[in-house]
């Protein structure tokens, strides 16, 4: 099934998706690399600068360029999500945060979370970074930039028809990556 | 000769490398294309739409820009070879604004991103010669979602080229999905640890399809490309028949004892460009 939908994603329509299933999202997502995620994991939910509910969760390091002093993205595919498994169950649990979008897959202790917080993780094309770009209407904010440098910092990115994203791991624990 | 020419000239083989891929992986991507249904094809699909509008418009077809390795060949004859190195440098530092590309290289010490793409031994360039008084330049650029699953292992002789085939399967079902797939497998066997990798990389400059000249490299070539397409991990690992678009074997002689070999996995975006500049100053991107 394709889907074209806006964020946030209703807890009913993520327990509806299949693996397989293709989405196009619009709406507020934010990127997140390990460093975000170590950040996120280290701080208190009430002391972070932004609040992931809500938000699609994005796994990238964009490449972004500023032109009259506004953030323009020029290329932002994925990265491998599998550097995140680590702290994604910590995330799922701590926001509502239901759409992961990334690439390669995550492992067991992810899947098992998507499963207990009913939420997805959809794979968009690795190194499609331009047909990504052109998806980002706006650049929202950007948190920990001179701390964290480009590909590390979180960037709120506001996204229309933000896809192919096909779903590879839903929420009775399917994943498209199991038994290859 | 004009410095600030020559720059240009790197300057423009980075953009190349970085927006358009050969038309040889094009050519593969397309073979992949029409063979693959469902998840597999819709990858494909938006990976040649994502192709097109990265050359269009002139922009990194992927973020992730890449450690950038210069593989650098000079005519003994040449006569610039004492700047090269300055030139190459002071291109990546602008290359990176001007693109731009992004800054890809961190101190590993202190987690600082240096903000340039330059960095301790960065880019990392690799001199050889020839005879004549050209200089050839081609310009690897590789992200680090491939390489984060090149592997190297020091193989006992006794396993002999069955175990060969057996270690470099392994690395690509390891690594799945991870490193964007259809990938392109470098593979360099025997030599020491340091240059069964580095054989490994320049197996990658050779053009997708194309086979090593002696027949026994050639026929392991296509074993192990047979191989990895029945392992079904597919575009991205969605599930599939290409996982890669090709193997390529590089070979050096051995120790006795030992059995090195380095496999090094690029991504479907096999980007490489090359240069070749004239004694006069004047170049050509190729």
């Amino acid at each position: 099934m394709e889907y074209h939908v806006s964020l946030p994603l209703s807890s009913e329509f993520v327990k509806k998706l299949k693996i397989n299933d293709v989405l196009y999202v619009t709406g507020k997502i934010f990127t997140a690399r390990d460093s975000a995620h170590q950040k996120i994991r280290s701080m208190k939910p009430v002391d972070l600068p932004f609040d992931p509910s809500g938000m699609g969760l994005y796994h990238c390091g964009p490449l972004m360029k500023k032109e009259n002093d506004r953030w323009i993205a020029v290329s932002a595919g994925p990265t491998t999500s599998s550097r995140m498994e680590e702290f994604e169950d910590i995330l799922l649990d701590r926001f509502d945060v239901h759409l992961i979008i990334g690439k390669g897959g995550m492992g067991q202790r992810t899947s098992t979370a998507l499963k207990k917080t009913g939420s997805v993780y959809a794979a968009f094309p690795g190194g499609a970074g331009v047909l990504a770009a052109e998806k980002i209407t706006k650049v929202a904010d950007v948190y920990w930039l001179e701390e964290l440098g480009m590909p590390e910092a979180v960037w709120v990115l506001e996204v229309n028809e933000l896809g192919p994203l096909v779903v590879a791991m839903d929420s009775t624990g399917q994943s498209l990556y199991k038994g290859i | 000769m004009d410095i600030k020419h020559l720059e240009d000239g790197i300057l423009q083989l980075i953009l190349k490398a970085e927006t358009e891929i050969p038309s040889d992986v094009i050519t593969a991507l397309k073979q992949a294309y029409a063979v693959e249904t469902g998840a597999a094809k819709v990858q494909l699909e938006a990976m040649l739409a994502n192709v097109e509008k990265a050359k269009h418009k002139r922009c990194p077809m992927c973020q992730d820009t890449g450690i950038l390795t210069f593989f650098v060949n000079i005519g003994t004859h040449f006569p610039a070879t004492g700047i090269l190195k300055q030139v190459i440098e002071q291109a990546v530092a602008r290359a990176t604004l001007e693109i731009p590309l992004r800054p890809n290289t961190v101190d590993p010490m202190r987690s600082t991103n240096h903000g340039d793409n330059l960095g301790s031994y960065l880019p990392h360039i690799l001199w050889d010669f020839e005879p004549g008084d050209l200089a050839h330049i081609i310009a690897l650029p590789k992200g680090s979602g491939s390489e984060n699953m090149s592997a190297l292992q020091m193989l006992s002789p006794s396993v002999g080229l069955d175990g060969v085939k057996r270690f470099v399967v392994e690395t690509v079902k390891k690594a799945g999905g991870r490193p964007c797939p259809p990938i392109v497998v470098g593979v360099g066997i025997g030599g020491s640890a340091d240059l069964a990798m580095n054989l490994g990389k320049r197996a990658l400059l050779r053009p997708v399809g194309t086979h090593h000249t002696e027949p026994l490299i050639a026929q392991l070539e296509k074993d192990l490309l047979e191989i990895i397409n029945k392992t079904g991990i597919g575009p991205m690992g969605l599930g599939g028949k290409t996982t890669a678009l090709d193997v390529h074997v590089e070979v050096a002689h051995r120790h006795p004892a030992s059995l090195p070999v380095g496999v090094v996995i690029q991504c479907w975006a096999d980007r490489r460009a090359s240069l070749v500049i004239h004694p006069d100053g004047s170049w050509e991107v190729q």
